[in-house]
């Protein structure tokens, strides 16, 4: 009797939690699908608030407004170069802090650390207080030093996990059996690394791209994607931003999705190649 | 000698780039702090730490709805991200990676988009609202837009992953075996969870509060986009000062406060997880 009583009890609460787990991840996409159907709604000019009908229009002339166009052309530039110039600067400090001992460590790790945690008004304007004082104008270049700035810390410390529990007889077998210290980084440790590289620098191009607060202090005249809807949001959205942002937001989680089955399949090959031996 | 040097090589270019425009930059604004002038004569140093004393006596209403409102929403995304992050964590199974991803998902859209979005489903006849107002559920007035209460939801809603991601890196780590024991030493589901699961994922809890805390205390985008004159945060002030007054020193000296502030109050949060800690293994 109690045993009939529980079984049925014990897998209602047992889906308290998945369900709950379920709400949560559907509350974070709730905006992501507004802004995806928005983006198909038939609408002129700005109002874009009501449903009127489904339409690409938007799609074909996802270009037709000069501005906004420019503004996310500088975006994927200054994204795509401060992730190349954060990747190298970050995964160079994971690799000398993973594997190394030496002195001035804890200082390196507690600027990081600062940099992680100072709010980003404070970092932008004093970033804008420096630009000010040496006389520097603001614009892209700025924007770029700014970005590979905030995301360096990033970088770095998604590829140190990735060395955690690294195995540095691997490198040293490399070199015993001469490879050249420069061979045996290439292709020993950077193959094994490669994943958290990819992950470091898919973060780092997502807070590129996504970034307002920082930039809006060190941007000059120059606009971003984020900086233009910003300005334009007191007058309408026009559903152009909706597209492009649903394009940006597919790209990304294309890549993201693209890394997962990727780190999966070598998990998985690593596994058999264990089991094998 | 190469080995030594090895790890130097590594870490100077990275570290001299953070240096210039991380390190200098904080140097240089707590030098502006001090400064008196205008933009048009100039600025010159003049150490006038009454800059310090005119911001927080003219900005204190700001700063502390600022804390508030940060406080709020850590709160609210702690209780938010915790049963699900335990959930993953415990019972995710193969699946745990995909659960991180649709975690992550939300940082493939500008955080200024999902800001407006929010403002679009929040709006006063939008279609959460124009549909209870139709049916007379709520007065034609009611409105959520420019209130307290959509800056804070904004806020949880867009530093909810900051918060989730430590909270299931701490679970995840949790050693299983000590569950077990506690399991086998005939402990019920809540006494497990009370007195071994909670105390031990504290620490992913403090990473969470602080990643969650600070930003959220210190923006000003979902204030400005959600809420009204009357939700004013102390970010908008800063922003303000520095870009369309160009009162750079008082901006400097409130960049300084808030800062200063923020950190405070995670020094003395730590410094209690930690002491508790401590009290939980000496009874």
């Amino acid at each position: 009797m109690s045993v009939a009583q529980r079984g049925p009890r014990r897998r209602w609460t047992s889906r308290i939690l998945p369900t709950y787990t379920a709400i949560v991840i559907l509350y974070l996409m709730l905006p992501i699908f507004v802004m995806i159907l928005f983006g198909f709604n038939d609408t002129t000019g700005r109002f874009n608030f009501t449903w009127q009908g489904f339409t690409l229009r938007h799609y074909r002339e996802l270009f037709a407004i000069q501005d906004l166009t420019t503004a996310l052309r500088n975006s994927l530039s200054i994204a795509a170069l401060s992730t190349v110039f954060a990747t190298i600067l970050g995964t160079m400090i994971a690799l000398a802090m993973g594997r190394y001992r030496f002195r001035g460590k804890s200082s390196v790790n507690m600027m990081m650390f600062m940099n992680i945690a100072s709010p980003e008004v404070v970092l932008g304007a004093s970033l804008l207080a420096l630009f000010v004082t040496v006389n520097v104008s603001r614009g892209f270049l700025t924007i770029l030093i700014a970005h590979v700035m905030f995301n360096i810390a990033y970088v770095a410390i998604t590829v140190e996990a990735r060395l955690a529990g690294f195995d540095n007889s691997l490198e040293e077998a490399a070199q015993d059996l001469g490879a050249r210290p420069w061979t045996a980084f290439w292709k020993v440790i950077f193959p094994l690394i490669f994943p958290g590289v990819l992950a470091g620098a898919l973060l780092a191009f997502a807070l590129s791209i996504d970034d307002y607060v920082i930039t809006s202090f060190v941007a000059g005249q120059t606009t971003t994607f984020p900086l233009w809807v910003f300005g334009a949001s007191r007058l309408g959205i026009p559903p152009q931003v909706n597209v492009m942002g649903t394009l940006i937001f597919v790209g990304g989680a294309a890549l993201a999705v693209g890394n997962l089955l990727w780190q999966r399949r070598m998990a998985r090959a690593e596994v058999t190649a264990r089991t094998a031996v | 000698m190469r080995k030594r040097l090895a790890p130097y090589l590594l870490i100077v270019p990275g570290g001299v780039w953070l240096a210039l425009f991380f390190l200098v930059p904080l140097l240089v604004m707590l030098s502006v702090s001090t400064q008196t002038g205008n933009i048009e004569d100039g600025f010159s140093q003049t150490f006038h730490f009454q800059n310090y004393v005119d911001g927080i006596k003219q900005y204190a209403p700001q700063l502390l709805r600022s804390l508030e409102y940060g406080t709020i929403a850590t709160l609210a995304a702690l209780l938010i991200a915790y049963p699900m992050a335990y959930w993953i964590a415990f019972y995710g199974g193969r699946n745990k990676s995909t659960f991180l991803l649709l975690l992550l998902l939300p940082f493939f859209v500008s955080f200024v988009v999902r800001t407006l979005s929010w403002e679009f489903l929040l709006a006063d006849q939008g279609i959460i609202l124009g549909p209870l107002k139709d049916l007379g559920v709520l007065p034609n007035d009611f409105h959520v837009l420019a209130t307290p209460f959509a800056v804070i939801c904004g806020l949880t809603y867009n530093f909810l992953p900051f918060m989730a991601l430590p909270l299931y890196v701490g679970l995840e780590r949790l050693d299983r075996r000590v569950v077990e024991a506690a399991q086998d030493l005939y402990a019920s589901k809540t006494e497990v969870f009370r007195k071994v699961i909670l105390p031990l994922s504290m620490p992913g809890v403090l990473a969470g509060v602080m990643l969650t805390f600070i930003p959220a205390s210190a923006d000003f985008i979902n204030a400005s986009i959600l809420g009204g004159p009357s939700t004013t945060m102390i970010g908008n002030i800063i922003q303000t000062l520095f870009l369309n007054n160009f009162d750079y020193p008082l901006a400097s000296a409130l960049g300084f406060v808030v800062m200063a502030v923020l950190l405070l109050a995670m020094f003395l949060y730590a410094r209690r997880v930690g002491t508790d800690e401590l009290k939980e293994f000496t009874t």
